[in-house]
């Protein structure tokens, strides 16, 4: 039998707590979940920092993985019979929904932001290179690994496809919001997903949702909506971000000088902060490995990274207040020069944070063909925009959804001794001007 | 502070005013292709490479008043206008933006049409690819739009002078 066809002697499940059980019955799925590369993904937090402020969040982006997995493989075989799917394509989905997080590293937000990586990039790489993961997609068909990067990077020619893993209502954020739910302890995020998976009908270049099932759409925009503020964008989590950015930052402005000596030198970062990274070092980072060097770090002479480091490893975080830029631009110029003198460099201690830095995203209807909306296929046939449909969407979809939050040492303004400064800066950041 | 931001807004005050989303997107992402330090992250979409960073970070400055959106009602669609405000030019006052001579790409690609935009910066996207591969490419994540191969050969074209444009 070919390798593409072969099954399991028996099913094998995975007890999974958003969807009971994660079912693998195809061999190659299974062997690539036993694959370095992927097991690689269960020393990488799915949510980052936001442990510490949701303690529950400690899931992985193995966790997340194998469920996406899941959902995709319920929706091809509820698919299975329907006039415009294509059987051929079932193991395809279920690699590339598998695999679609494959080049995630640790805290990949920030250290991507800092060291402008880009992990979809090292997603193509692991896939298509000298590779566990590749020898096995090899073992589909010769051309099964760049099929599978070309529906991850969302350039493969059957939409369709593309659509199950990414889109504005695709297997990844349904996954996503349940299980960050579940792991974070809120009460938001869930939605009735077995309704939405019985009303998806798969049309030429996408999926679309049968008219009937549009409240339980609503369910999961209202749910997408509610855990954007209440978890992805909380301020405390952001506050430990914008630590480990400026972690990462310094470090290389220490590595970059010289003169300074690391009292642990910073082996698994060189090729990052001399811009030449190779997979072999992208694939040797993981969380375990970066908090090592930020508990060891605290030690360090440098007394800024080994503050933020303290910070970091202690939850001993940022405080904000809401900054808008407008009317408080002079504000903030002058907070710069005041930290300045009162020797707190604020190039690492003063941060505006904006929602625009996040990686989550609201619903769009796609206006001017921004992104792909959620179509409804209405009885006639035709396809409805969901917001021209569903009043709750349309309500939301108009939301201001901007914010930006500063970020500060609220423990070292306290500590100046100048009263007269500390007083200034105090009276900036909390409005007694 | 809000660099990326004022980098944006000094977009804007160049180009005086843009039309349509997807032109924005579009210009965007062939300026940050010919080295303009934009650092708004890009994937690819159905309609080619597109940032909902910059997606946010627009509305961030056209809520902060910085930036004015005026939607015009189309015949099944909207569309958006954008231009700097009094508020965005003395906010992008305050700032040393750290970016080259831009104007004269501004205005080639304020000339050109959505579409070709879109073909442009596809072509791009796909740009580590050998000149055949890269046109295969495009008819294959775009084949409702039947690039002809006049327009392929136009956009190479394009995207040669805009690079030399850049190395000067």
């Amino acid at each position: 039998m070919a390798y593409k066809d072969e099954q399991l002697i028996e099913e094998k499940v995975f007890k999974d707590p958003v969807h009971r059980y994660i079912h693998v019955r195809d061999r190659a799925v299974w062997d690539l979940i036993a694959t370095p590369e992927f097991q690689r993904l269960r020393r990488i937090k799915q949510l980052g920092t936001t442990n510490l402020t949701f303690h529950g969040a400690e899931h992985s982006r193995f966790n997340h993985s194998l469920g996406v997995y899941e959902i995709v493989r319920r929706i091809t075989n509820n698919f299975a019979d329907r006039e415009r799917w294509n059987r051929e394509q079932r193991l395809l989905c279920l690699c590339a929904a598998l695999l679609h997080d494959l080049g995630h590293g640790p805290f990949s937000h920030s250290f991507e932001k800092v060291f402008k990586l880009d992990h979809e990039q090292f997603t193509q790489k692991i896939i298509l290179g000298d590779t566990k993961v590749n020898q096995i997609l090899k073992k589909v068909s010769a051309d099964f690994p760049e099929k599978v990067a070309d529906v991850i990077a969302k350039t493969y020619s059957d939409k369709l496809v593309v659509s199950l893993i990414s889109s504005q209502i695709d297997a990844d954020r349904m996954d996503y919001l349940q299980r960050d739910a579940y792991f974070t302890g809120v009460s938001y995020g869930h939605f009735d997903m077995e309704r939405i998976l019985r009303v998806m009908r798969p049309m030429d270049d996408q999926v679309v949702i049968k008219s009937t099932g549009m409240h339980a759409v609503e369910d999961y925009i209202m749910s997408r909506y509610q855990m954007y503020w209440q978890v992805y964008f909380h301020p405390v989590t952001r506050s430990a971000e914008v630590i480990l950015s400026k972690i990462f930052q310094r470090a290389k402005v220490l590595y970059e000088d010289d003169s300074y000596q690391f009292q642990l030198e910073p082996t698994h970062f060189i090729s990052f902060f001399e811009e030449k990274v190779k997979l072999s070092d992208y694939l040797k980072l993981d969380d375990m490995i970066v908090y090592y060097y930020f508990q060891q770090w605290q030690e360090e002479k440098d007394d800024i990274l080994a503050d933020l480091c303290y910070r970091f490893i202690n939850r001993h975080l940022f405080k904000y207040v809401e900054y808008n830029p407008d009317p408080q631009i002079n504000a903030g110029m002058e907070l710069y020069q005041l930290f300045k003198k009162a020797g707190i460099n604020p190039e690492y201690y003063l941060v505006v944070d904006s929602s625009s830095d996040l990686p989550y995203d609201f619903y769009r209807p796609g206006e001017e063909e921004e992104r792909l909306p959620i179509h409804l296929l209405m009885p006639d046939g035709g396809l409805k925009e969901l917001s021209r449909h569903s009043d709750i969407v349309e309500a939301i979809s108009g939301k201001k959804r901007t914010d930006h939050k500063l970020y500060f040492p609220k423990d070292r303004i306290q500590a100046i001794e100048d009263t007269d400064l500390k007083k200034r800066i105090l009276d900036i950041l909390y409005g007694k001007e | 502070m809000l660099d990326n931001h004022a980098k944006l807004l000094y977009f804007f005050s160049k180009a005086k005013q843009v039309t349509g989303r997807k032109k924005l997107q579009k210009m965007i992402y062939i300026l940050q292709q010919c080295r303009v330090p934009f650092e708004e992250k890009y994937q690819f979409h159905f309609y080619g490479p597109y940032s909902e960073e910059l997606t946010l970070r627009v509305e961030e400055l056209c809520n902060l008043n910085f930036l004015n959106e005026e939607k015009e009602e189309k015949s099944n669609y909207h569309q958006y206008h954008y231009s700097i405000t009094e508020d965005g030019a003395t906010f992008l006052n305050q700032f040393k933006v750290n970016i080259p001579e831009i104007e004269d790409r501004i205005s080639v690609l304020q000339d050109c049409s959505a579409r070709f935009l879109e073909l442009v910066s596809t072509v791009l996207y796909f740009s580590y690819l050998p000149r055949e591969e890269i046109i295969d490419k495009v008819h294959t994540v775009k084949p409702k739009l039947k690039y002809t191969d006049e327009e392929m050969n136009e956009a190479f074209q394009f995207i040669d002078e805009l690079q030399d444009k850049s190395s000067h």
